[in-house]
């Protein structure tokens, strides 16, 4: 049997608009109303457009006409919130998914963060804002659990099982397998009541990455044949998982890719089989046993070729800027100040620090692609100017508590 | 291959960019093994073992005295006309008579060296070259480092030098533009078409690289600099407005002019007027190694050229461990990826890149780091290597 296991990463972050240093002082960060990819609304009507709108309606299709079809979704809070600003539309085509009761929604951080990183208090407040925003507009509580770009280790299955999911997701590289097939599931290092699925990332990536890729030995890539790879594996695999950010479908990958009809054509071909079906996460979690331990003392990721933080956290701007984030924390806090607690939480988002990424001569054109800033400088020195927007106006507010507290005394 | 190069300056006798140019270039031609005959306008003591320099003030060739500069305007020279009249009868009326009486002298260097191919560089050197082409029958290749629509910013251009310039234009068989920027402009300006146009970027050379970085002026302060004409072209207006608006929020930094130029005497009254007269501190023209000082001991390098062929000067900085901030106008931008840019006429801009390269060294770091691989890449070998193919693309 081979369970074929998607997940669909929705995400947008809140871009920060050009904001120079003379405009320290004015509390807008998050909206910009140009032409520029900077416009989150503009970007969210781009994306809503060529792969939201057609790719739920495609999905919503096959659900119905396929029994056995089933997805699996994470949509970060922070796009959430934009669909409910923005395009109230496409969450409501989200929700329909989700009613077919063939569709699992992961928990992940409310901010897309990399708060795993810097501060466990501000990791967890996260992970509980984004189970509540999924209960207040779907309903539902995540049962498995995806760290931001599959940033993963020991601590983070452990810290997820304390939180009460029974599974996580994580690449599936050499680095953490040696020899192993992630077609499997498995169990994490220390970590007793929680289980792991690791991406099988050339079958993922072949849809994710190479699917349009001409000078591919395998180009053009037919869902009759990707199903055949998938049959293949049966007697040798649990599952194969296929994760991949959402956006593959008409964004990653154009509509004139031939992208659409592969994804239409894919669960039927799929089907073929008599051996495969569809599980979604917590299904293949219930089903299949635990085969093997996975040690991953070290973080890794789904990012670029070196499956490491370096997206993040590779130079000295990205080092600084999120020092100087989570320096905040404290005072932040303290203000009990929700626009500002908020603002800072958007800040955190991973896209602003991939934004900064120098790493431009290897997998740079990616980086390229998705940032809307002319340069990581431009980037950096954007972020850095906000940053201190908020710092002063966090002061400022704990300066006028302080005041009002002292005044009560005399 | 063996190549008879005009050229109007030679380091350590340069007043600008377009002299490093010629020597970068002469050189690693000469390394790729084609023979130079530089002709210089005049006798200077330059030293290259690589060139054969062509003076024409010895015995055989003849004297070209002249007050030429590449970079004077056309009013420039009839001021300093006036200036050195009277101790040098010999000079001719204007600047125009100057480069005829050149050319006149091109002709017969043509006739006395053997050599296959004219390479001339810039505007000066076109009716030189054309008329060593018109003599010796062989191909001319032009080489344009600047224009006239450049040093003028586009206003008020010199009709006789743009006409000098589009005659070489059409008259060479190839032209060899600095870059893209500079491509562009000669199609759209000079009507020149674009099939006979290559793009050669610049190269830079790592040679007598000062690392000194500590001085008196540092002990409190970040010092910005700025190299270059004081001219309308390098948009030294735009540096001391951005100093204006950076000193608000920055007063410990000080504004390194380092240049002279027809704009000097302006900038100072304007740097007076606006009340930052003891934080912008013009230090005249620079050369050797105390401008390789200047570089050394800045914080930052910026180049708000409002038109700039390429513009070696920010490699020169980054040589020097200087991180820069380059105007999105020039050719430089295109072979330089690590570095912040800006619109020139953006002041807002420059100033807000400017304070965040003093407020977060971070920045400066991360640019450097990754400008130490970039480097390396843009070399003068590659510029010689496009010209060798663009002589070797004409029949003879």
């Amino acid at each position: 049997m081979v369970s074929v296991c998607f997940y669909f990463q929705v995400h947008q972050p809140f871009r920060v608009r050009k904001y120079r240093v003379f405009d320290i002082g004015s509390p807008n960060y998050f909206s910009y109303e140009g032409e520029s990819n900077l416009n989150n609304k503009l970007v969210l009507e781009k994306v809503a457009r060529k792969c939201y709108i057609p790719a739920n309606k495609l999905l919503l299709k096959l659900l119905r006409k396929h029994e056995k079809f089933k997805v699996s979704f994470s949509l970060s809070g922070v796009v959430i919130e934009q669909f409910e600003r923005f395009f109230p539309e496409v969450l409501d085509s989200f929700k329909e998914l989700v009613k077919t009761g063939k569709v699992e929604l992961l928990g992940e951080t409310y901010y897309h963060s990399l708060a795993f990183l810097k501060s466990r208090r501000e990791f967890v407040r996260q992970v509980k804002k984004h189970e509540r925003k999924l209960w207040q507009v779907f309903k539902i509580k995540p049962q498995v659990f995806r760290n931001t770009e599959l940033i993963y280790n020991n601590e983070l299955a452990r810290v997820a099982g304390e939180l009460g999911y029974s599974g996580v997701l994580a690449e599936g590289h050499e680095k953490i397998l040696g020899w192993r097939s992630p077609n499997f599931v498995y169990s994490p290092a220390g970590a007793k009541r929680i289980k792991l699925l690791l991406k099988n990332y050339k079958l993922s990536d072949d849809i994710a990455f190479r699917f349009s890729e001409r000078s591919w030995s395998e180009w053009p890539l037919t869902a009759s044949k990707f199903s055949a790879w998938v049959s293949a594996l049966n007697g040798n695999a649990d599952t194969v998982n296929l994760f991949m950010d959402y956006e593959t479908f008409g964004e990653h990958q154009w509509q004139s890719t031939g992208i659409f009809e592969f994804l239409e054509s894919l669960p039927k071909e799929l089907l073929k089989h008599p051996d495969n079906d569809f599980k979604t996460p917590s299904e293949v979690i219930a089903s299949y046993p635990a085969r093997d331990t996975i040690d991953a003392p070290y973080f890794i990721s789904w990012a670029d070729i070196e499956r490491d933080l370096s997206a993040w956290l590779g130079n000295k701007m990205q080092l600084a800027a999120l020092n100087s984030l989570y320096s905040l924390e404290q005072d932040v806090m303290q203000t009990r100040d929700e626009a500002l607690i908020d603002s800072w939480a958007k800040l955190q988002t991973s896209d602003h620090f991939y934004y900064m990424c120098t790493k431009w001569f290897s997998d740079g054109d990616v980086h390229k692609y998705f940032n809307p800033y002319e340069s990581p400088y431009d980037a950096f020195i954007n972020f850095m100017n906000v940053l201190n927007d908020l710092k002063a106006r966090i002061d400022d507010k704990l300066k006028r508590r302080k005041l009002l507290n002292d005044n009560k005394h005399l | 291959m063996r190549v008879l190069m005009f050229g109007w300056e030679f380091p350590p006798y340069n007043s600008g960019g377009l002299g490093t140019a010629c020597k970068g270039l002469a050189k690693a031609l000469a390394k790729k093994g084609a023979k130079i005959f530089f002709v210089m306008p005049r006798k200077v003591d330059v030293d290259a073992d690589y060139l054969e320099f062509i003076f024409a003030d010895k015995s055989k060739h003849f004297v070209v005295n002249s007050l030429l500069t590449p970079y004077s305007s056309v009013q420039s020279y009839a001021e300093r006309y006036i200036e050195e009249k009277t101790s040098n009868s010999l000079y001719g009326q204007d600047l125009f008579e100057e480069i005829e009486r050149y050319a006149r002298v091109a002709e017969s260097i043509a006739s006395s060296v053997d050599f296959d191919v004219i390479h001339a560089h810039d505007w000066m050197t076109f009716k030189a070259a054309c008329r060593a082409k018109k003599v010796s029958k062989k191909k001319l290749v032009v080489h344009v480092h600047a224009t006239e629509f450049d040093r003028t910013g586009g206003n008020g251009f010199n009709a006789k030098v743009y006409e000098i310039e589009k005659q070489g234009l059409e008259e060479a068989d190839k032209v060899i533009a600095v870059s893209n920027y500079t491509k562009r402009k000669i199609i759209e300006v000079y009507g020149i078409p674009e099939e006979k146009i290559c793009v050669a970027h610049n190269g830079v050379e790592f040679e007598n690289v000062c690392l000194e970085r500590a001085h008196k002026l540092k002990e409190k302060n970040k010092i910005v600099l700025f190299v270059g004409r004081l001219t309308l072209q390098k948009g030294p207006d735009y540096f001391i407005y951005a100093a204006k608006k950076v000193l608000e929020l920055k007063p410990n930094t000080i504004f390194l002019v380092a240049g002279s130029g027809d704009m000097e005497c302006f900038l100072i009254n304007k740097v007076a007027e606006m009340g930052i007269a003891d934080r912008v501190l013009f230090t005249g023209f620079l050369r050797g190694r105390e401008l390789s000082r200047a570089y050394a001991m800045a914080d930052v390098y910026v180049m708000p050229s409002v038109s700039e062929p390429f513009g070696i000067s920010p490699l020169e900085a980054l040589t020097h461990q200087t991180p820069v901030l380059i105007s999105k106008q020039s050719g430089v931008s295109e072979v330089l990826r690590h570095c912040l840019k800006a619109d020139f006429w953006d002041i807002d801009e420059i100033a807000n890149k400017i304070i965040a390269m003093l407020s977060f060294p971070e920045l400066g770091d991360c640019m450097l780091e990754n400008s130490q691989e970039e480097l390396p890449k843009i070399t003068w070998e590659k510029t010689a290597e496009k010209c060798m193919e663009v002589y070797s693309s004409l029949k003879w």
